[in-house]
């Protein structure tokens, strides 16, 4: 019968503790929850923002342009200028 | 049953029973987090589609202001040598000279000779080409100041503005004689200029007598009316003076503009000397040189 009693009294020490951990193991899940969705928000606003990264092709040609004519004006120097003696 | 078997039965369906509560909200919340990561994981899947071709795009973009940059360094260091190119780089940007130019490394090395705001090579290099060196107001991207229509007035430009480009804004040059548009009478010009109040005020009350003449009209002056003067016709405008509106010549035969035509400086030139006369030395610097004459001969006669 004292066995019993005993037996018992360590079950609902378990009890206590599974109660514990259990509670850490929701709050720890809980608190994921506000971490992605701040996730999921900024990678929708990182996505947005690179929707000028097409403007980049234009950005290519607009150099390209540029440096042929800065190629052309350099030519045109090359030859009206003397070179350094 | 022992009451020790109802609290084990009660203690064990109290444990399943917090299994179940806590795991179920663990489940849950895991689910929540499931959704949260698949939107992360769709937007990041938006951010990698999106952003793939910027590295090449970006590479190929560097590599142009790469060429850009060898061209225009090359470009300068050929022109203005190695020394002058660090020194006019250092002009613009200072502390560049230490990082030297990117396709020449031993530009490092080179100590940069300080070249002020005016780089006399370039300003040569400049006006030889037909444009003003900036140094002064002209604009360098301005017309050329050689060009053969509008040099002057580009040339002119680079001057304080004062009446090279709006000459209509001020004053023209007086007009003087019979024919002016403005006449002045004797007793307000009298030769040089009237006085106004500053020059009275700067040189005394003495100098007013110029403003009203010599002679003032009220007292017969030479504007005076012809009631007031003498019966004197040299007054007239014939005196005074006045143009004579035609274009005969003064003379009776005129002038001969052929004879300047045929005009020769080394056998014309000279004072007529008497042929056989001791030269006097005052004409000897006016007299025509014997090498001039020689020469003017030797011409002559291998034309003939």
């Amino acid at each position: 019968m004292t066995l019993w009693w005993i037996g018992n009294i360590a079950l609902f020490a378990v009890f206590l503790v599974v109660v514990y951990l259990l509670h850490g193991v929701l709050s720890a899940a809980r608190s994921i929850v506000p971490s992605a969705e701040a996730i999921a928000k900024t990678a929708a606003a990182g996505s947005k923002d690179l929707d000028a990264a097409a403007l980049l092709l234009t950005t290519q040609d607009q150099v390209t342009k540029t440096v042929a004519g800065v190629a052309n004006y350099g030519g045109s120097l090359d030859v009206i200028l003397d070179d350094a003696e | 049953m022992e009451s020790a078997a109802v609290v084990t039965i009660v203690a064990v369906a109290l444990i399943v029973a917090a299994l179940v509560v806590y795991l179920v909200g663990v489940i849950l919340q895991l689910r929540k987090i499931t959704a949260g990561l698949d939107q992360v994981i769709s937007h990041v899947g938006e951010i990698v589609e999106k952003s793939a071709p910027v590295n090449g795009v970006v590479t190929a973009i560097n590599e142009q202001l790469d060429a850009g940059v060898d061209l225009l360094e090359g470009l300068l260091v050929k022109k203005a040598g190695m020394v002058d190119a660090v020194g006019l780089v250092e002009g613009l940007y200072a502390g560049s000279a230490a990082a030297g130019f990117r396709s020449f490394p031993e530009s490092t090395t080179v100590k940069a000779p300080r070249i002020g705001e005016v780089y006399t090579h370039g300003t040569l290099t400049l006006a030889r080409l037909g444009r003003e060196a900036p140094i002064a107001v002209g604009n360098p991207a301005g017309p050329a100041l050689r060009d053969v229509e509008r040099g002057s007035l580009a040339a002119r430009l680079l001057y304080p503005e004062i009446r090279q480009s709006r000459p209509e804004s001020l004053a023209r040059s007086p007009v003087i004689g019979t024919d002016a548009p403005v006449q002045y009478p004797p007793s307000e010009q009298r030769g040089g200029t009237t006085p106004d109040e500053a020059e009275i005020r700067e040189k005394g009350p003495w100098s007013e007598v110029a403003a009203e003449g010599i002679v003032p009209a009220e007292a017969g002056g030479s504007d005076a009316p012809r009631e007031l003067l003498a019966e004197d016709p040299q007054l007239e405008s014939t005196v005074l003076g006045a143009t004579t509106a035609s274009d005969q010549p003064a003379t009776e035969s005129g002038i001969d503009p052929s004879s300047g035509d045929e005009a020769d400086a080394v056998s014309d030139g000279g004072p007529e000397l008497p042929e056989g006369a001791e030269p006097d030395l005052k004409d000897a610097a006016a007299a025509r040189r014997q090498v001039d004459v020689e020469s003017a001969d030797s011409k002559e006669g291998s034309d003939t």
